[in-house]
C-alpha cells in the first residue's frame, strides 16, 4: 500500500478537477495530479512529466532516468505486478 | 552476500556494506551491545526481508522492525466495525486489498464478502467515489487507512465529493500519524533505539521538519529513506556516520522524491478535512496520544462513523498472539510461539502475518528460515 510506482503523464483529462492520464508500465489509468500542480506547474504543463503514483494520486515529480530505473527494478523483482494488478482490477 | 546480486548495483551494495563494517569500531557503544536501528515503515521492512539485508549486516547492528504497517496495527475492534458497516444491506464497502484478510473477532472482510456483504477492492479512494457516482441508491463507504502518505488522497477525494455534491459517499477514517508514534516509541521504557530510518513516503507528504524533535529532543539520528535495497544500506551508513561523528540530525537520503517542505497541496487538503484525535488505539501497542485523525465537523456528513452507528467495541488480541512484543522489537517474529504453525499467511492469527509489509509475513516469506527445524526445536523444548 505504501510503495508507490513511477509513471508518466500522457494527457490532461480535466484541468479543473486535476485529472490526468498516466502511463504506468504500459497500464493507462486516470490519476489525480492536485498534489503536483502549483503556480509554476499548471496542469497543461505537466504532460510528459514523470511522477510517483500512490493509490491513484501523483504525489511527487521525479527525474525520468531515476523513474525508469526504479520501474525496471520493481518489475524485474515482481514488486510492480501487484500494484499494476490492483490498478487493473479496481472495482469500478 | 548471496543476495546482493539482485541489487540494482551489486558493486555499490558491496562497497556500502564494507563502509558500514568499517564504521562499527568508531562507535564506542558497540563495545557494550549491538546498536538498535529501527525502520519505522512497513515498506522498508518488506525491502529488508525481501533482500535479506539483515544477514548482510555485521552483528553489531540489530534492525528493529517498527509499527509502520497500517494494516498490521489496526485493532480487531476496528475490523469488526468494518464488517458491521459492510453487512448493512444499503452499503457498498470499499477497501484496499491489503485490508481484506485482517482477522476481526468474528471474521475478516473477505469472509463477510463470502457471506454476501458487498465488499469491493479498490486501488484508489477515487475509485470508491466513482462507485458512489454510479450507484446513487447505495451508500458507498471507503475504508480510509494508512499514515500521512495516504491522507492527502482520501482528503482530496472527500473535497471532490463535496464539490460534486455527492452525498452517498463517506469515509470510515482510520488514518494514523507517524510523529506521535515515533515519540511514543522513544518514550517507551522497554525500547532502546539508537537511530531511525524515517519513512520515505510519509516524509514526501510532511517534509523534514516534523522529524527534527528526534534529533533535537531525544538526541537520536534519523535519516529519511527510500525503498530500494541500496537506499536502505545507504541510509544505515548515514546513521552510523552520524553516530561515529557524534552528530544528531535529520538527514534526507531520499531527496529524489522528498522535498524539505513536503507536499504543500497535499498538506493543505489534509488539514482542511482532518483533525487530530485525542488518542487512537493500536493493535499490540495500546492507546497512543494524538496518533490518529478524524474528520472535522464541517465534513461530518462524509464521516461513516457519524452517519452510521458502528459497534466500536474494544477487543483484546488472542492470548497466544505476541504481535505487540514483535512490534516493539522485544522478540523476533519467529520467537512467537504460534509463528509458522497456528499463524501463517494463509491462516493469520495476528495482523503482522496478514500484509506483506508485516514483520511476521515478511519473515515467513523471505526469512530464509528453516521452519521444520524451528518446529522440531520447539517440540523438543515441549512447547508444541
Ligand atoms: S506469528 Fe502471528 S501471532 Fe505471533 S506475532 Fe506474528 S502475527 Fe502475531
Amino acid at each position: 500500500m505504501c510503495l508507490g510506482i513511477p509513471g508518466q503523464i500522457v494527457e490532461i483529462i480535466d484541468a479543473d478537477t486535476r485529472q490526468a492520464k498516466v502511463n504506468v508500465a504500459g497500464v493507462h489509468r486516470t490519476v489525480n495530479i492536485a498534489c503536483i500542480v502549483d503556480e509554476q506547474h499548471p496542469p497543461e504543463s505537466c504532460v510528459g512529466d514523470w511522477v510517483l503514483v500512490h493509490v491513484g494520486f501523483a504525489m511527487s515529480r521525479i527525474d525520468e532516468a531515476e523513474a525508469r530505473k526504479t520501474l525496471e527494478l520493481l518489475q524485474a523483482l515482481g514488486e510492480a505486478q501487484a500494484e499494476l494488478e490492483a490498478m487493473r482490477q479496481s472495482a469500478v | 552476500m548471496k543476495y546482493v546480486d539482485e541489487f540494482r548495483d551489486p558493486h555499490k551494495a558491496r562497497v556500502l556494506i564494507r563502509r558500514i563494517e568499517s564504521l562499527i569500531p568508531e562507535i564506542p557503544l558497540t563495545r557494550q551491545r549491538p546498536l538498535q536501528l529501527m525502520e519505522f515503515c512497513g515498506g522498508h521492512t518488506h525491502t529488508i526481508f525481501r533482500y535479506g539485508i539483515e544477514q548482510m549486516l555485521p552483528d553489531a547492528i540489530e534492525l528493529v522492525h517498527g509499527p509502520g504497517c497500517p494494516v498490521c496495527v489496526l485493532p480487531m475492534g476496528r475490523v469488526d466495525d468494518c464488517v458491521a458497516l459492510a453487512e448493512r444491506p444499503d452499503v457498498i464497502f470499499t477497501t484496499f486489498g491489503d485490508a481484506m484478510r485482517v482477522p476481526g473477532s468474528q471474521k475478516s472482510l473477505l469472509q463477510a464478502k463470502a457471506e454476501g456483504a458487498d465488499v469491493r477492492m479498490v486501488y484508489s479512494p477515487m475509485d470508491a467515489l466513482a462507485l458512489a457516482r454510479k450507484h446513487p441508491d447505495r451508500q458507498v463507504i471507503f475504508f480510509a487507512l494508512g499514515f500521512e502518505t495516504t491522507m492527502p488522497s482520501t482528503a482530496l477525494t472527500v473535497l471532490q465529493a463535496e464539490r460534486e455534491g455527492i452525498d452517498n459517499f463517506s469515509l470510515f477514517c482510520n488514518h494514523i500519524t507517524t510523529v506521535p508514534t515515533i515519540k511514543a516509541i522513544l518514550d517507551s521504557p522497554d525500547m532502546q533505539i539508537d537511530g531511525f530510518l524515517a519513512p520515505g513516503h510519509v516524509s514526501m507528504v510532511v517534509g523534514e521538519k516534523p522529524f527534527h524533535f528526534v534529533a533535537e529532543h531525544y538526541g537520536k539520528p534519523i535519516v529519511i529513506t527510500g525503498f530500494e535495497p541500496l537506499d536502505i544500506l545507504h541510509s544505515l551508513w548515514m546513521l552510523l556516520r552520524q553516530l561515529a561523528d557524534g552528530r544528531r540530525a535529520v538527514e534526507n537520503q531520499y531527496a529524489r522524491v522528498v522535498r524539505p517542505d513536503g507536499n504543500r497541496a497535499g498538506l493543505a487538503a489534509v488539514s482542511r478535512v482532518f483533525e487530530l484525535r485525542e488518542f487512537f488505539e493500536w493493535r499490540g501497542l495500546g492507546s497512543i496520544d494524538h496518533s490518529g485523525v478524524r474528520m472535522r465537523d464541517e465534513y461530518a456528513r462524509f464521516d461513516a462513523e457519524r452517519r452510521f452507528a458502528v459497534p466500536n467495541i474494544r477487543i483484546a488480541d488472542p492470548k497466544a498472539c505476541q504481535c505487540g512484543e514483535v512490534l516493539k522489537g522485544v522478540i523476533k517474529p519467529w520467537e512467537c510461539k504460534v509463528f509458522g504453525t497456528a499463524c501463517t499467511p494463509e491462516t493469520p492469527m495476528g495482523a503482522l502475518m496478514v500484509s506483506s509489509e508485516g514483520a511476521c509475513a515478511a519473515y515467513y516469506n523471505f526469512g530464509r528460515i528453516d521452519l521444520d527445524a524451528l518446529v522440531a526445536r520447539r517440540e523438543a523444548a515441549g512447547e508444541g
